[in-house]
C-alpha cells in the first residue's frame, strides 16, 4: 500500500515560502535592473538636463541656471549645424548600406554550402573585433600614402598614381569612409537579423509562393522581405539608436576632421563638454538626440505594431 | 487537367534513398491517395511532382509531356500543404490571387476568377480578412481555392486534414472528395491515416520505405493486399498474421468468429482463449492467444457486441473460432502474396 497523507503538513514559519510568490519573488529579481537603470542612466541623464540650462564649466562650477540659452546660443553656431546634418548622413548612410550588405549576407548564408560554419565565422567577426583595433586597420586602408585601397586601385589600373585619393583628407571622401566602417561593423547585426526572420517563415509559405509560380525577386520582395518586416524595424531601431548616438568610429578615424566634415552629435558633445570643459553646452548638444531619438523609435514602435501579423 | 505519369522515380539525399523508384499512373480525373507511414517517402515524392524537388533519375510526365527539368511554375500543378502555407501579410483575396498575379494576369480576370474560386469554396464573405482570423477550416478552403483559382494541370494535397479536428476532419473529408468529384480534377493525395485514404481515394498507392507496395481501389487493398506489410498497414485492429506451414496465413479481426457464427462454410479452425476485451459500443475488441502458435502473439478478434456476453468472455478459457477461408490470406515466406484458392 502506497501511504498517503491526511493533510498537509503546517510550515515551520509563515515566511517559509515568501520566494513561491510570484509578486515578490519578481519584484527580487528585477530590482536590480531597476536600480542599475535608474542610477547609471537616470541620474546622469537629469543631471544632464539640468547641466544644459545652466552656467555649469569645469572652470566656473556654478550650477547658475540660464534658461534656454545654451540651446540658442549652439543652434545659431553654423558648426553645430553642420554636426547635426553629418550625423543624419552618417546614420542614413551606414544603415542602409549595411541592411543591403546584411540582406546579401544572410541570402549566401541561409543555403548550405561547403564551408559555410567558417563563412558565418567569418561574417560575424567585424561586430567581435573591439572596435578600436578595427578602426586602426581600417585607418591603414584609408592612410593618405599607404592606403592599402588605393594601392589595389592603381595596381589594377584603375586610377593613376597622382590622382589617388586621399580617403580621410578629402571632406566628402571622409564621411564615405566612416560610413563604410560603421556599415561594416553593423552589417553582421543586419545579417543575424535578416536570418532569424527568414528562418521564422514556414517552409511551407516559401514552397508555397514557389508553387504558385514566384521566382527569386517576388518571393523575396512580396513575400519573405513583407514577412520580416516587424524584425527588420526592430533591427532598424537598435541601428539607428546606436549609430546617432555613436561617436568612437569618427573619434578615432578622423577626430571629426577635415574641418568637422564628420563631426557627429556624440563626437561635437564630448568634445565640448568634456575635452574643453564646457559642460553645459556639452549637455547642450548631447540632449539635441533625444528629441530625434524618440521620434524615431515612436514611429518604429506604432509601425511594428501596424504590421504584425 | 492531365494525367500524371512517373517512371521509375528515385531520389536520394547523400546516399540514403527516400524515394527508391516509384512508377505510378494517375489518369486524369483520378483522386488517387499515397497512403504510408511516416518517412516512407511520400511527402518527398509529392514535392517532386510538383517540382520543389528534382529526382536523382526517373521520367515524371504531366498531360503526356516530360517534366523533369521544368521549375514548378511552368508545370502548372497545384499543391495544398500541411499547414496550408497561406500568405500572412495579405488578405485573402490577394492570397487567392496571388498565383495569377505571377502569371500576369489582367486585373479583371484575377477579380473574376477570385470571385469564381471564393464562390465554389463558399469563402465569399472572408476575401478582406487575414488569413490569422480565420478557423482552420476556414483556412483550409483558402488554401483550395488559391490551388484551384489558376485552373491547375493537377491537385497536389499533402496531408490537409491533419491540422484539423477530430469532428472538422470527418466533415472535410467528404468535402473535398465531393468537391474534387464536381471539378473533375486529378488529384494526388498524401495521408497516413488510412481512413481517409479508403474513404476518398479511387484509388490507393500503399508506399513504404520509398517504394508502391500496391496500388488498387480501397476494395482491392483491404480485401486482398499484396504483401504483409499492405495487410498490417491498412485495417484496425490490423490483420492477424500467424506463421504457417513455412509461410503466413493472414485474416482480419472481423473475419475472426466464434464457430457457431459461421454457418456451415469451408472454414479453417483454431483455438482461441480470450485474455482481456474492450467493449467499444458498436463492436466488442477481444484479445487472445491461439492454441498451437506462439503464446505471446496477440491474436484480435472485432465481434458484434450484441454476441457475446460479459461472462462468456472468461479470461484463460478456450473457445473454438473460425475464418472462412474464402477470406484467408497466405503469404510466402518473404511475406508476398501467394495466390488465393
Amino acid at each position: 500500500m502506497v501511504a498517503i497523507a491526511d493533510s498537509v503538513p503546517k510550515p515551520a514559519s509563515r515566511f517559509r515560502f515568501i520566494l513561491d510568490r510570484r509578486d515578490v519573488l519578481g519584484s527580487l529579481m528585477v530590482a536590480p535592473a531597476i536600480l542599475y537603470v535608474l542610477l547609471l542612466v537616470g541620474v546622469p541623464f537629469l543631471m544632464a538636463v539640468y547641466y544644459s540650462v545652466s552656467a555649469y564649466t569645469i572652470y566656473d562650477p556654478s550650477w547658475r541656471f540660464v534658461g534656454l540659452a545654451n540651446f540658442e546660443q549652439i543652434i545659431e553656431n553654423p558648426v553645430f549645424l553642420q554636426t547635426l546634418t553629418n550625423t543624419f548622413i552618417f546614420t542614413f548612410g551606414s544603415q542602409t548600406l549595411g541592411l543591403v550588405l546584411g540582406k546579401f549576407g544572410a541570402l549566401v548564408l541561409l543555403r548550405p554550402f561547403p564551408g559555410r560554419k567558417f563563412v558565418r565565422a567569418l561574417i560575424i567577426l567585424p561586430w567581435a573585433v573591439p572596435i578600436a583595433l578595427a578602426t586602426v586597420a581600417w585607418q591603414w586602408m584609408f592612410d593618405s600614402l599607404y592606403s592599402v585601397i588605393n594601392w589595389t586601385l592603381i595596381a589594377l589600373g584603375f586610377i593613376d598614381r597622382s590622382q589617388a585619393p586621399n580617403w580621410l583628407g578629402n571632406p566628402d571622401l571622409a564621411m564615405l569612409s566612416v560610413i563604410v566602417v560603421n556599415a561594416w561593423r553593423f552589417f553582421p547585426f543586419a545579417v543575424v537579423i535578416f536570418l532569424a526572420g527568414i528562418t521564422a517563415i514556414p517552409q511551407d509559405v516559401l514552397d508555397a509562393a514557389t508553387v504558385d509560380g514566384a521566382g527569386f525577386w517576388r518571393r523575396n520582395y512580396q513575400i519573405i522581405v513583407p514577412m520580416i518586416l516587424p524584425i527588420m524595424a526592430i533591427g532598424l531601431i537598435f541601428g539607428i539608436v546606436f549609430t546617432f548616438t555613436d561617436l568612437s568610429i569618427v573619434f578615432l578615424m578622423t577626430m571629426g576632421g577635415p574641418v568637422g566634415a564628420t563631426s557627429v552629435l556624440g563626437f561635437a558633445g564630448f568634445q565640448t563638454g568634456i575635452v574643453s570643459g564646457d559642460v553645459s553646452h556639452g549637455a547642450a548638444i548631447s540632449l539635441f538626440m533625444l528629441p530625434v531619438l524618440l521620434v524615431v523609435v515612436i514611429f518604429m514602435l506604432r509601425f511594428i505594431r501596424r504590421r504584425e501579423i | 487537367m492531365a494525367a500524371v505519369i512517373t517512371r521509375d522515380i528515385i531520389k536520394k539525399f547523400g546516399e540514403v534513398p527516400a524515394v527508391n523508384g516509384i512508377s505510378l499512373t494517375v489518369p486524369n480525373g483520378e483522386f488517387m491517395v499515397l497512403l504510408g507511414p511516416s518517412g516512407c517517402g511520400k511527402t518527398t515524392f509529392l514535392r517532386i511532382i510538383c517540382g520543389l524537388e528534382k529526382q536523382t533519375s526517373g521520367d515524371l510526365l504531366i498531360g503526356g509531356d516530360i517534366v523533369n527539368d521544368m521549375p514548378p511554375r511552368a508545370r502548372g500543378v497545384a499543391m495544398m500543404f500541411q499547414s496550408y502555407g497561406l500568405y500572412p501579410h495579405f488578405t485573402v483575396r490577394n492570397n487567392i490571387a496571388f498565383p495569377l498575379k505571377t502569371q500576369g494576369v489582367s486585373r479583371a480576370e484575377i477579380d473574376k476568377k477570385v470571385e469564381w474560386a471564393s464562390q465554389l469554396l463558399g469563402i465569399g464573405h472572408l476575401l478582406d480578412r487575414r488569413p490569422r482570423q480565420l478557423s482552420g477550416g476556414e483556412r483550409q478552403r483558402v488554401a483550395l481555392a488559391r490551388a484551384l483559382v489558376r485552373e491547375p494541370t493537377a491537385l497536389l494535397l499533402d496531408e490537409p486534414l491533419s491540422n484539423l479536428d477530430a469532428k472538422l476532419r470527418a466533415s472535410a473529408r467528404l468535402e473535398i472528395k465531393q468537391f474534387q468529384q464536381r471539378v473533375g480534377i486529378t488529384t494526388i493525395y498524401v495521408t497516413h491515416d488510412q481512413v481517409e485514404a479508403m474513404g476518398m481515394g479511387d484509388r490507393i498507392a500503399v508506399i513504404d520505405g520509398g517504394r508502391v507496395r500496391q496500388v488498387g481501389t480501397p476494395t482491392e487493398i483491404y480485401d486482398d493486399p499484396a504483401d504483409r506489410f499492405v495487410a498490417t498497414f491498412v485495417g484496425t485492429p490490423p490483420m492477424n498474421i500467424v506463421a504457417m506451414n513455412g509461410g503466413y496465413i493472414g485474416f482480419r479481426p472481423e473475419n475472426f468468429l466464434p464457430k457457431d457464427m459461421i454457418n456451415g462454410e469451408a472454414s479453417t479452425e483454431f483455438k482461441f482463449r480470450v485474455d482481456r476485451s474492450e467493449y467499444l459500443g458498436s463492436e466488442r475488441i477481444v484479445y487472445g492467444a491461439m492454441e498451437g502458435f506462439d503464446p505471446k502473439q496477440v491474436i484480435t478478434a472485432k465481434l458484434p457486441p450484441a454476441h457475446v456476453a460479459d461472462e462468456w468472455i472468461r479470461p484463460g478459457e478456450w473457445h473454438p473460432f473460425a475464418v472462412r477461408n474464402s477470406v484467408l490470406c497466405q503469404f510466402d515466406k518473404d511475406g508476398k502474396r501467394a495466390r488465393r484458392h
